[in-house]
């Protein structure tokens, strides 16, 4: 079996979000980083690697973006990944994103793919299941937990008040959330070294219109200052709770 | 033309945010002088799928299928793919939640259609067809076009009012010839605990941070949760811990949720606390810290040891409660 994890390349979430003009983010100062979904997926599938060694012979990252994202591929084989792939584009939208990580599913075959359930600069929240619909692969979102039993998978998937177990063969989709993997596995310094001589492989993008366009950004609306209440007069909040907000 | 809303339903009901949802949709309806329809998947009686009307559907397509008993991503594309091209549907709307970000990418692809992921607000233009959406996790907001002729949104939650009517809907009961071979995923075990308020559903919500020190003393923020029919929450370290259950982790790694009311109690207010949270209404802050970055995104707050004020709280809300 072998693996594809997608990663995406995100601003660490402490750094300010600035725009130079309304269009364009302003990357200086940024610090760039896995989106942390990706890094736990990755985490995972290197763990079910370690746990599963004649099943799963490989484990890839892919990604979509200028030459500029290497740093954050890179970390990504420091970690662990045997090898990676970068699509050698501006990330226009995610359908043009989905096109391109479709051609590298089917380029090599791979029949665990792995994505995030939303990355921390567009929210979008739609990469993972666009890839599926492109490769006509099923695709199970939210999927809190993969496990091989017996050389099958099984999923847990998150739904409102519980879990499921599901059980699917591959090739599929999944897309991770919160408890796929504890603690994202951090690069030790073997891998720092190992990873300046795995392969990247640098393949040409597929033409593609994006569907969609950001035409301005904006900041968060202005909030009023905190207005503070004697935390010997709780009667107060609630009053107002109740009154001037009507929030109970 | 029309518009198509797909609102899906818990155990044969629906929710406040399937009637917001409709309620956005008809209000898309009316901006583009064409009708709704609400697309109901699964088992519901017809009067439930009758209050659809009251909030602005004028036409309700029920499919029941054994086959669609659980979420199959592909095959709930499938059929409302289907059905939004048997009404020419020029907007396709559904929930931000787990079930609408499962299908809408896949829809967006088999109909060449752009989405609008998460989005709080009518469109501010048609032509070009502008929307507006929280990015950067809540640290901006982008207004995105989408250049397609059919174009897909999904509903941040409690981002719209909902608008009640007395409209009477025209309910169709349709049976679906669903291709067996889509449905690939089985679930084997589910695990669900039932009757419980859902922290995603919450008006109000009761969270508790490292400041209240020890799980010992989750007592009152439970109690106070309670007594406003409320639900509570954590910061992410309480339930790495194991202090709280999973579930209740808010926060860019956790749930995203948008209450009415946000009490938050003993929690420093990090960002990807808040990114969790940013879009409730009424944020309330309680801190021993009073520059704590909580109170900067609070509306309200209170500088004091949690375990001194929780207790004031409590007694009085039920003051009010019993007046
Ligand atoms: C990639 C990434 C993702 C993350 N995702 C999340 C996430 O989704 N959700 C999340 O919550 N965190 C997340 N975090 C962690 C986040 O950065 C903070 O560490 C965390 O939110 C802090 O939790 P806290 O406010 O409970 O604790 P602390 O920061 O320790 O704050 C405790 C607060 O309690 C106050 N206090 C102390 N004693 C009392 C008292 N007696 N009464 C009242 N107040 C008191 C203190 O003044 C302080 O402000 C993430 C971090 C990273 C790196
Ligand atoms: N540029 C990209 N290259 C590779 N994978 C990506 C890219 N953007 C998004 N993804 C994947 O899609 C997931 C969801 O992203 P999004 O749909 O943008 O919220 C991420 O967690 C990644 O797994």
């Amino acid at each position: 079996m072998k693996i594809l994890v997608c990663i995406s390349n995100v601003p660490d979430t402490t750094t300010r979000i600035r725009f130079t003009g309304s269009k364009k983010l302003d990357t200086a100062g940024i610090q760039w980083v896995i989106n942390p979904w990706d890094e736990l997926s990755l985490t995972r599938a290197l763990e079910l690697k370690d746990a599963n060694p004649g099943l799963v012979e490989s484990v890839t990252v892919a990604h979509v973006g200028p030459v500029s994202s290497e740093p954050t591929i890179r970390k990504a084989l420091a970690i662990g990944a045997d090898s990676a792939i970068r699509v050698n584009s501006d990330a226009h939208d995610a359908y043009f994103v989905a096109a391109q990580l479709a051609e590298v599913v089917k380029a090599d075959n791979f029949d665990l793919i792995l994505c995030g359930i939303e990355s921390s600069d567009f929210n979008g929240s739609t990469v993972g299941g666009m890839l599926a619909e492109f490769l006509q692969y099923p695709s199970v979102s939210a999927v809190s937990g993969i496990n091989i039993e017996n050389g099958n998978l099984s999923l847990t998937r998150e739904i409102d008040g519980g879990k499921e177990l599901l059980s699917l063969a591959v090739p599929f989709v999944a897309i991770v959330q919160k408890g796929i993997a504890k603690e994202p596995r951090i690069a030790a310094m073997r891998g720092i070294m190992m990873a300046r001589s795995k392969p990247i492989k640098l393949v040409e993008p597929v033409m593609t219109e994006p569907l969609t366009e950001i035409v301005s950004y904006e900041m968060p609306p202005e909030k009023e200052a905190c207005r503070f209440i004697d935390a010997d007069k709780p009667g107060e909040l609630i009053d107002i709770l109740q009154n001037v907000e009507k929030v109970i | 033309m029309s518009v198509l809303v797909y609102t899906e339903n818990w155990e044969g009901k629906f929710k406040k945010l399937s009637y917001e949802l409709v309620s956005y949709a008809a209000a898309m309806a009316e901006m583009l002088n064409t009708s709704l329809t609400a697309l109901s998947i699964g088992e519901v009686d017809s009067a439930e799928l009758e209050s659809l009307g009251r909030f602005g559907a004028s036409k309700i397509v029920s499919i029941e299928n054994e086959k669609l008993k659980n979420l199959d991503n592909q095959a709930y594309t499938a059929v409302i793919a289907d059905m939004a091209k048997k009404l020419g549907a020029r907007v396709i709307i559904l929930a931000n939640n787990n079930t609408g970000k499962a299908v809408a990418p896949r829809l967006s692809v088999k109909l060449k259609a752009g989405v609008g992921a998460g989005v709080s607000r009518l469109p501010s233009s048609l032509e070009p067809f502008t929307v507006y959406k929280r990015v950067y996790s809540g640290n901006a907001y982008a207004h995105i076009v989408i250049k397609t002729e059919v174009r897909i949104l999904t509903l941040a939650q409690n981002s719209f009012d909902i608008a009640e009517g007395d409209n009477k809907p025209e309910i169709e009961k349709l049976s679906y010839d669903l291709d067996p071979a889509l449905v690939k995923t089985e679930v084997r075990d589910v695990n669900k605990q039932s009757g419980k308020l859902l922290l995603t559903d919450a008006e109000i919500v009761v969270s508790g941070g490292r400041g209240m020190r020890s799980p010992d003393n989750w007592a009152p923020i439970v109690e106070l949760a309670d007594l406003l029919g409320g639900a509570t929450a954590c910061s992410r370290p309480v339930s790495d811990e194991g202090w709280r259950p999973h579930e209740e982790h808010t926060g860019q790694t956790g749930k995203i949720i948008a209450p009415d009311l946000y009490i938050a109690v003993g929690i420093s207010g990090a960002t990807q606390h808040i990114a969790g949270v940013s879009a409730s209404k009424c944020i309330v802050a309680i801190n021993t810290d009073k520059d704590a970055p909580v109170f900067d995104v609070a509306k309200y707050g209170m500088v004091g040891d949690a375990m001194k004020v929780l207790p004031g709280l409590i007694e009085a809300v039920k003051n009010v409660k019993s007046a």
